[in-house]
């Protein structure tokens, strides 16, 4: 694929801890993916190439135009690859949520390695595992070595382990915000560095469902309410994140009766989704006194951290304190840092 | 012990990246191999402490290749933790809108993944072999028709489920959201497009694969054949059923070994830990983990289109049992124990799944207005379980009385298949590999062809243009150093280069 086209920019799509979603959502762009095709030269993506992280590392650093990178760093490997691939690209795009805030698994931070592995390994309902066993870096079997990735305890995003350029919110990112994401790329067109390419909007401004004035005596969970197809959800009582949520979508779930979840992220502007969630629940809440105001919160939320920070978390002000480096942890070989790129 | 150390790395993703590592003995023959899979993300563990109802969609990112599986068992699982059984019409959306998915689905393995080793053969030049020269070798037409199959499925799946990737609509006692009469039209439409789609796709395999006895030869070859049980979801009338239905399992000789309910699963079906793979071996717990070995004395089981088919009596509509009757009368007889024959059981499921969209379609009560029921009993425990693709899917939740998960257990399509792949990696690697020689182009392709037909997840990425599976394999010698390297660039060219 690198073949005649020394005109053409690099570039790279690399998946890390994800669920294969993001390459789903870049293919359904159709037909433009050829024009992608006329204006890079695909160097690495795994998904689809057989290009492999050693042939990255022979290339000259910032050698790949752009990395469109998914996924969130949960693994040694996963570390490698973002490092590796920082150093050798000019401009490193967090590409969906799980890069650039953790997304889903990024609710892994509420627990651990040792807790995942119980669950999972030790103290599953339908393993039989009596001597507890679970996957480790290194195996001896029949006298051969086998090796696997270390499982980080804490899930970190692309911009806790390198610098990024832009981030493209979304789980996945609208097809056509990929789009126009690329042709501003490729025109030059981009926002400072370090920003969101997408709208300065909200889902509620993408939503055709009607508003009034917003007053709740009680929040309900999903399943305890059929809400009215036409009006806002919120106003019926249902947590629908679309105040803070980034527009991009086009409000798709309102449109099948379903409250927004906050999959593309913050709106412009705001730093942490949670808060910024909180601040619109807060004022939508009809009461002045603070023992009724608990019983709304209490009944209607009953996990506030999944619920507010549902995609986010890994990214939030909630992070946990310390993030020490798992590389230096698990003495991880890195690769060597060009200036003023890594963190 | 002496001899070289193979290892096959990437071949993509189940959750995230596959390894395959191949030990030879000092006289260079195979002793063993392993597919190891690297990641783990712990969905079990964070999903406790969320409300049950976020399931539906905290699952669904699981996988964002089949989001609609997840999304489905979870949603079952829910109506059964809540006692909110949906209304017909609820149930007759989700299983239009799943067997949607399963017609969209096998038709990107079939024709991107799958098939360019059938249509143009395994021995065709390998810069044919891939879905490009798929489309030289049927034309553009077909090609077009293949493209047509796939845009009409995501679409529906995005005007029913609400999104194309992660659909949010499927709760608890139904679904968010019923359908117009306007919109069933449509579903109707291109359900019967989908139709003689599923039927051009099976005159294509017995025309191409069936014309020709070297392909007949490969398909019941031993290298890629294993004797083991088969599962599969069954109607009351043993017919498979991809939504609903009893859990039956067949053992080597065809004879029934187990049928069940989904949610007593655990009394049939354990997991078994290697400390080599994040990812776990399920196996038949009254059969017993005896390793690697097939036999009716190992409980390794597959769970795959040709599972589904071995495992049930026959198929529920009348284009599918045609077809059905013919595979087996093709291949002796039931069971069919040939892995390459799941490129032909999947195309029969996926004429079975256009026939039941169309069946759903033109139900009276689909576009009926009671689509869902409010629970109102006390949460408790629920199994919700569906056939993905790539085989049985069972979620597992247990929670407090305000419906706050407390435990969960995941059991995932291809991990069902996960030991019998690495048997069948290892076979195809014993037949190939001897006294240290490598067969390069046939190690390659044959190796891939032994877990290519499985559809395992970690494949799901090599769906696409230019649908080949990139490999490449490293020869090393004990101390580590590459000797010996192939690969294969994405145009199919393989390289090998001696270091």
């Amino acid at each position: 694929m690198s073949e005649g086209g020394k005109d053409k920019g690099k570039l790279a799509i690399y998946w890390a801890a994800s669920c294969g979603g993001c390459e789903i959502s870049i293919l359904a762009i159709n037909e433009k993916i050829l024009d992608v095709a006329g204006a890079f030269d695909i160097v690495f993506c795994p998904c689809i190439m057989d290009t492999k992280a050693r042939d990255i590392e022979k290339m000259p650093d910032q050698a790949i135009d752009v990395c469109l990178f998914n996924g969130s760093i949960r693994t040694s490997e996963q570390e490698y690859m973002a490092r590796l691939l920082r150093r050798k690209s000019k401009v490193l795009v967090a590409f969906g949520s799980c890069a650039g805030e953790g997304c889903i698994p990024g609710l892994a931070n509420l627990t651990n390695r040792e807790e995942i592995f119980d669950a999972c390994y030790r103290e599953n309902p339908s393993t039989e595992n009596p001597d507890r066993a679970v996957p480790v870096p290194d195996t001896r079997v029949n006298g051969f070595h086998l090796t696997l990735p270390v499982f980080y305890d804490t899930v970190r995003t692309l911009g806790q382990t390198v610098e990024v350029d832009y981030y493209l919110p979304g789980c996945p990112p609208e097809a056509p915000r990929i789009w126009e994401a690329l042709v501003a790329i490729l025109e030059g067109k981009l926002p400072p560095r370090g920003s969101v390419i997408g709208a300065q909007t909200t889902v509620c401004d993408e939503c055709p469902r009607t508003r009034e004035e917003k007053k709740i005596k009680a929040f309900k969970r999903t399943w305890e309410v059929i809400p009215d197809e036409g009006k806002c959800l919120l106003e019926q009582g249902l947590l629908c994140c679309g105040p803070a949520t980034r527009a991009g979508c086009g409000a798709l779930c309102p449109q099948v009766n379903s409250p927004c979840i906050g999959c593309y992220g913050p709106n412009a502007g705001v730093e942490d989704f949670g808060c910024r969630m909180m601040t619109a629940l807060a004022s939508v809440i009809d009461s002045k006194d603070p023992d009724e105001i608990e019983r709304i919160i209490q009944q209607g939320i009953p996990d506030p951290v999944g619920t507010f920070y549902r995609f986010s978390l890994a990214r939030s002000l909630l992070r946990r304190a310390a993030l020490i480096p798992d590389a230096q942890r698990h003495e991880l070989p890195l690769p060597k840092a060009s200036e003023g790129r890594s963190t | 012990m002496a001899g070289k150390h193979v290892t096959i790395d990437p071949i993509t993703r189940l959750e995230g990246h596959g390894k395959i590592d191949i030990f030879l003995d000092d006289h260079g023959d195979v002793v063993d191999a392993f597919l190891q899979i690297p990641e783990l993300r712990g969905f079990e563990r964070f999903c406790v402490g969320r409300p049950a109802e976020d399931m539906p969609n905290l699952t669904s990112r699981i996988c964002g290749v089949c989001p609609e599986a997840h999304h489905m068992a979870s949603a079952k699982a829910l109506d059964a933790l809540f006692h909110a059984d949906p209304p017909p019409t609820a149930r007759k959306l989700r299983e239009l809108f799943y067997c949607i998915f399963f017609a969209t689905d096998h038709t990107t393995h079939f024709y991107a993944l799958g098939g360019p080793d059938f249509v143009m053969g395994p021995d065709a030049p390998k810069e044919e072999r891939n879905i490009l020269g798929v489309i030289r070798k049927v034309g553009m037409d077909i090609a077009g028709k293949v493209l047509k199959m796939r845009a009409d499925g995501h679409g529906l799946i995005k005007m029913i489920g609400g999104r194309a990737v992660h659909p949010n609509w499927a709760l608890p006692g139904g679904v968010s959201r019923g359908i117009t009469e306007e919109q069933r039209q449509e579903i109707e439409r291109l359900g019967r497009d989908a139709v003689e789609f599923g039927r051009f796709s099976l005159q294509l395999f017995q025309q191409i694969v069936l014309g020709n006895k070297e392909y007949v030869k490969l398909i019941t070859s031993d290298a890629f054949t294993h004797r083991t049980y088969n599962m599969g979801t069954v109607d009351a009338a043993n017919r498979v059923n991809f939504y609903d239905g009893m859990i039956r399992i067949t053992g080597p000789d065809g004879r029934e070994h187990a049928r069940y309910h989904p949610r007593e699963y655990r009394e049939y079906i354990a997991e078994h830990v290697e400390p080599w793979s994040y990812l776990k071996f399920p196996f038949l717990k009254k059969v017993g983990w005896r390793g690697f070995v097939d036999g009716e004395d190992s409980g390794l089981y597959k769970a795959t289109p040709l599972s589904r088919l071995n495992a049930a009596d026959g198929m529920a509509t009348p284009l599918a049992q045609k077809e059905y009757d013919r595979m087996y009368e093709a291949l002796g007889g039931k069971p069919v124990h040939h892995t390459l024959a799941t490129h032909w059981a999947r195309l029969i499921e996926l004429l079975y799944a256009a026939e039941r969209w169309v069946e759903l379609a033109t139900d009276p009560e689909i576009t009926g207005k009671d689509y869902r029921v409010l629970p109102t009993q006390t949460p408790d425990e629920g199994v919700g379980s569906v056939e993905a693709p790539r085989g049985t899917l069972t979620h597992h939740y247990w929670t407090d009385e305000r419906g706050i998960l407390t435990r969960v257990n995941l059991i995932v399509g291809t991990t069902n298949n996960y030991a019998p792949i690495n048997l069948s990696v290892k076979s195809a690697a014993q037949a190939l590999i001897r006294k240290g020689t490598v067969v390069t182009e046939g190690l390659l392709n044959k190796v891939e062809m032994a877990f290519r037909a499985y559809d395992p997840c970690f494949g799901c990425a090599t769906h696409y243009l230019p649908g080949r599976m990139p490999l490449t394999i490293v020869i090393r010698s004990q101390d580590g150093r590459a000797i010996r390297r192939i690969r294969r660039d994405a145009d199919g060219t393989a390289l090998e280069t001696f270091q």
